[in-house]
C-alpha cells in the first residue's frame, strides 16, 4: 500500500468527491476516498469538500480529527497495526507491541526515520482467537511472534 | 473434485490464502480437476486453515494445513479429522444463525437456496407486516449486539411509525475484543443478513439499509458488497424485493476506527457524516433516527437470525434456550484457549462447560485465572463463578454482561491491576467526550489505578467513588460500564491490588 502523497491537484479531488457525493450523509465516504487516494486528508481538501456539501471548514475538520482512521499527516511506506485489545493482550499481544516499538525506536503512530514503517495501534480485528494479530498494509497475520515480527519488519524496510 | 478453503479473514491470517494458491498450483502440475471453493470458516480457529476435499466420498476436513503438507493433500496421503460434523467441537453445537456458514459458497445465491437460504423471506413476503412483527416477538429473540432488548419490540415501534422513509441499519461495528461472530457471517454467508434486512425492511416499511461496517474487517466489507451486488441483479433486493412489489434496497457504509461508534446513537451521526457523538435519548432512533426518521438499528447476529425464525418458525427457535434467554447464542471462545472459535448453542450453558470442556483451556496449559464475557465494558469472571449459565439475567445477577457474547480468556500470569488500568485507558481513548464521567473520570482512573501500584491504600477507596460516579453519571455505556471490568478485578483479585502495596513499603 505504498500512498502517492503528493498534494491532490485540485481536479482530481473534486472528481473524488462528487464521485461520492451523491448517497445520504457523503461525508465519510469522501474523506475514505480522499485518504485511500492520497495515503492522508490533505489540508489543502478540507475547503473543498466543505465548500462541496455546504458545510463549514470547521465541522469537516471536527469529523476529520474524531476519527481515529482518520490521518493529517502522511503515513510511512507500510502500515502496521497492532492489536492492543483484550484477547491479544492474554497472549501476550502487549509485551509484542512494546518490543516492537523499542526496536523502532518508536511510540504509538510514530514512523521510522527511513519513512518505512509506520506503527500503528489497533483495538481488535476480530482475529481474538488467533492472536496476536497483526495488520500489514490491509493484510491480516494471526499468532505474529518476534520471529514472524522480525520477517515482516525486514520486507518492510523498517 | 471440490476443495474447500475458507477466506475467513482469520483463516487468511493463518495461511489460507498460500494454501489455496498451492492447490491450483499443485492440482494443475498434476492435471487434477480441482474446484476451489473459498467459503467461510466452520469456526474452529485452531484448525485453521481447515481444508475440506469433497470427492465421492464425501467431505472431509483436514486441518491446520500448510502450503507444503498440500502435495501430501492431493495425493490422498495426509491424515485426515474425518467429517466436520463429527468433531467434537462442532458436532456439540445448535447451529441454526449460523447453520450455512462454512459450508457453502458465500457468494452463490444458489448454493444459499439450496441450503434453505430464501425460504425465511419467502414466507415472510406471504404475511402482513403486522405478523411478521409478532413473529419475531413470538420467537423471543432479543438484540446480540449487546443490550439484549427484545427486537419484536423495537420493530413494532418502527412498523407503527408514520413517516415518508424508515431504514433498517446493521450494526456492523463489532468493537468488542473477543467477538468475530458478526465479521465470521459477513464473510461466510452474507445472503443470510442481506435477506434478515429484507424481511425487518418488508415488516416495518422501511425501503432502505445500511450495514455500517468498521473499517478494521476489510474482508468483510468485500464480501458484502460483492453479495449485494449479485442480490441486486438477481431480484433480491432492489424495487421488487423477489417480485413482490416490497422496494428494498441496502450499501455498506465503512466506519473510520471509533469504538463508541458501536453505540446506535453515535453510529447513526457517524453515518450522517457527523462526529460520532451520542445522541440523548429519546427520542429513540425507532422514533427519530436516521436523518430524524424511524429507523430500526439492530446487531449483525440479531438481523442474520430473522431468516432461521421465518425457515423454522418462531416456535422451533424459542424452544431453545434458557428462561427470557432464548433461542441460541453464537458464543465466541477467544484469547489464550486451547480450542478457540466460535461455538453456537441454546443459552443456559455454563461457563466452565464452555471454558474447560469446550475449549479445553488455555493454551499456554497453565490455569484458567478469569475470563472476560462482553468485550472492554464487561466483568471478569473468575473460576468460582464458573457455574454461572449462559443467559442474560443469569451474568447480570452476577454484576456481569453477557454483552455480544464474547469470551476472552487468561491463563495465571494476567495482571488484573493491569487490565482494569487498561479498561481506563481504553473507556480515555474511546470517549466520545460528550459527558464529563466518562471523558474526565476515565483518565483519573488510570491515574488512580497508577497509585494503587505505587502503594497508596487510600486510591482504592477514591477508584470506587470514581467508578460509582462514571456508573450513575454517564450518558451511555462506554462510561457507565467500564466500572464493570475495573471493579470485578479489584473485587475478585484483590491480591493483584494489594501486592503492588506490599512491594512498596
Ligand atoms: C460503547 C458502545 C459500543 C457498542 N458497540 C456495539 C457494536 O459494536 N455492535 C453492536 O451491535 N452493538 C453495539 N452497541 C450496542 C448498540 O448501542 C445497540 O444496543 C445495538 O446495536 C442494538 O442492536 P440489537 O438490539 O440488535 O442488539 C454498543 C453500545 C455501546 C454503549
Ligand atoms: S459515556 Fe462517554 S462515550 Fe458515552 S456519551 Fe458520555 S462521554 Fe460519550
Amino acid at each position: 500500500m505504498s500512498h502517492s502523497t503528493a498534494e491532490a491537484p485540485q481536479g482530481d479531488l473534486s472528481a473524488l468527491i462528487s464521485e461520492h457525493s451523491g448517497g445520504e450523509g457523503p461525508l465519510l465516504p469522501i474523506l475514505h476516498a480522499i485518504q485511500a487516494a492520497y495515503g492522508h486528508i490533505p489540508q489543502a481538501a478540507i475547503p473543498v469538500i466543505a465548500d462541496a456539501l455546504n458545510l463549514t471548514k470547521a465541522e469537516v475538520h471536527g469529523v476529520v480529527t474524531f476519527y481515529h482512521d482518520f490521518r493529517e499527516k502522511p503515513a510511512g511506506r507500510h502500515v502496521i497495526k497492532l492489536c492492543r485489545a483484550e484477547a491479544c493482550q492474554s497472549v501476550g499481544g502487549a509485551e509484542l507491541g512494546e518490543r516492537v516499538l523499542a526496536r523502532l525506536g518508536l511510540d504509538w503512530g510514530g514512523t521510522t526515520a527511513n519513512g518505512a514503517v509506520t506503527v500503528e495501534p489497533v483495538y481488535c480485528l476480530g482475529l481474538c482467537a488467533c492472536g496476536p494479530a497483526a495488520m500489514v498494509d490491509g493484510k491480516v497475520v494471526g499468532r505474529v511472534d518476534d520471529a514472524r515480527m522480525a520477517k515482516i519488519l525486514t520486507e518492510a524496510g523498517a | 473434485m471440490k476443495i474447500y478453503i475458507p477466506r475467513d479473514a482469520a483463516a487468511k491470517a493463518l495461511g489460507a490464502d498460500e494454501v489455496a494458491s498451492a492447490v491450483a498450483t499443485e492440482a494443475a502440475k498434476r492435471g487434477l480437476d480441482v474446484q476451489i471453493i473459498r467459503n467461510g470458516t466452520r469456526g474452529m480457529i485452531w484448525l485453521e486453515p481447515l481444508v475440506e476435499v469433497d470427492d465421492a466420498r464425501g467431505r472431509h476436513a483436514f486441518g491446520p494445513v500448510a502450503p507444503a503438507d498440500v502435495p501430501a493433500l492431493l495425493d490422498g496421503k495426509l491424515e485426515s479429522l474425518g467429517a466436520v460434523e463429527d468433531i467434537p467441537f462442532f458436532a456439540r453445537q445448535t447451529r441454526l444463525t449460523f447453520a450455512r456458514c462454512g459450508l457453502i459458497d458465500p457468494l452463490s445465491l444458489s448454493d444459499y437456496e439450496a441450503h434453505g437460504g430464501l425460504a425465511g423471506l419467502r414466507r415472510a413476503l406471504g404475511m402482513a407486516p403486522g405478523e411478521i412483527v409478532a413473529e419475531v416477538t413470538a420467537s423471543g429473540l432479543r438484540g446480540r449486539g449487546g443490550a439484549g432488548f427484545p427486537t419484536g419490540i423495537k420493530w413494532k415501534t418502527v412498523a407503527e411509525a408514520t413517516a415518508d422513509r424508515k431504514y433498517i441499519v446493521c450494526n456492523a461495528d463489532e468493537g468488542d475484543s473477543g467477538t468475530f461472530a458478526d465479521r465470521m457471517i459477513m464473510e461466510g454467508d452474507p445472503f443470510t443478513l442481506i435477506e434478515g434486512m429484507a424481511i425487518a425492511g418488508v415488516g416495518t416499511g422501511a425501503t432502505k439499509g445500511y450495514v455500517y461496517i468498521r473499517s478494521e474487517y476489510p474482508d468483510a466489507i468485500a464480501v458484502m458488497e460483492a453479495a449485494i451486488r449479485i442480490a441486486r441483479v438477481s431480484g433480491l433486493l432492489g424495487a421488487s424485493v423477489l417480485g413482490s412489489g416490497h422496494p428494498f434496497d441496502m450499501e455498506v457504509r465503512v466506519g473510520a476506527g471509533a469504538y463508541v461508534c458501536g453505540e446506535e446513537t453515535s453510529l447513526l451521526n457517524s453515518l450522517e457524516g457527523k462526529r460520532g457523538i451520542v445522541r440523548a435519548k429519546p427520542p429513540l432512533p425507532a422514533l427519530e433516527g436516521l436523518f430524524g426518521k424511524p429507523t430500526v438499528v439492530n446487531n449483525v447476529l440479531s438481523l442474520a437470525t430473522v431468516p432461521v425464525i421465518f425457515e423454522k418458525g418462531a416456535a422451533h427457535y424459542a424452544g431453545f434456550g434458557l428462561g427470557r434467554s432464548k433461542g441460541t447464542m453464537p458464543i465466541q471462545i477467544a484469547g489464550n484457549v486451547k480450542h478457540g472459535g466460535l461455538f453456537e448453542t441454546a443459552f443456559g450453558m455454563p461457563l466452565s462447560d464452555l471454558v474447560i470442556d469446550i475449549a479445553g483451556g488455555t493454551a499456554s496449559g497453565r490455569p484458567v485465572k478469569a475470563v472476560q464475557v462482553g468485550g472492554p465494558l464487561g466483568a471478569y469472571i473468575p473460576v468460582s463463578q464458573f457455574d454461572t449459565p449462559f443467559g442474560y439475567e443469569e451474568f447480570d445477577q452476577k454484576g456481569g454482561l453477557i454483552g455480544h457474547a464474547g469470551i476472552v480468556v487468561f491463563d495465571d500470569t494476567a495482571d488484573m491491576l493491569k487490565m482494569a488500568r487498561f479498561a481506563m485507558a481504553f473507556c480515555a481513548v474511546e470517549s466520545c467526550g460528550k459527558c464529563t464521567p466518562c471523558r474526565i473520570g476515565s483518565v483519573r482512573g488510570v491515574e488512580t489505578i497508577d497509585r494503587i501500584a505505587a502503594g497508596d491504600p487510600a486510591a482504592t477507596v477514591i477508584l470506587t467513588d470514581l467508578c460509582d460516579t462514571m456508573r450513575d453519571g454517564s450518558l451511555c455505556a462506554l462510561g457507565g460500564f467500564t466500572p464493570f471490568p475495573v471493579m470485578s478485578a479489584l473485587r475478585h483479585f484483590p491480591d493483584d491490588f494489594a501486592r503492588r502495596k506490599e512491594a512498596a513499603e
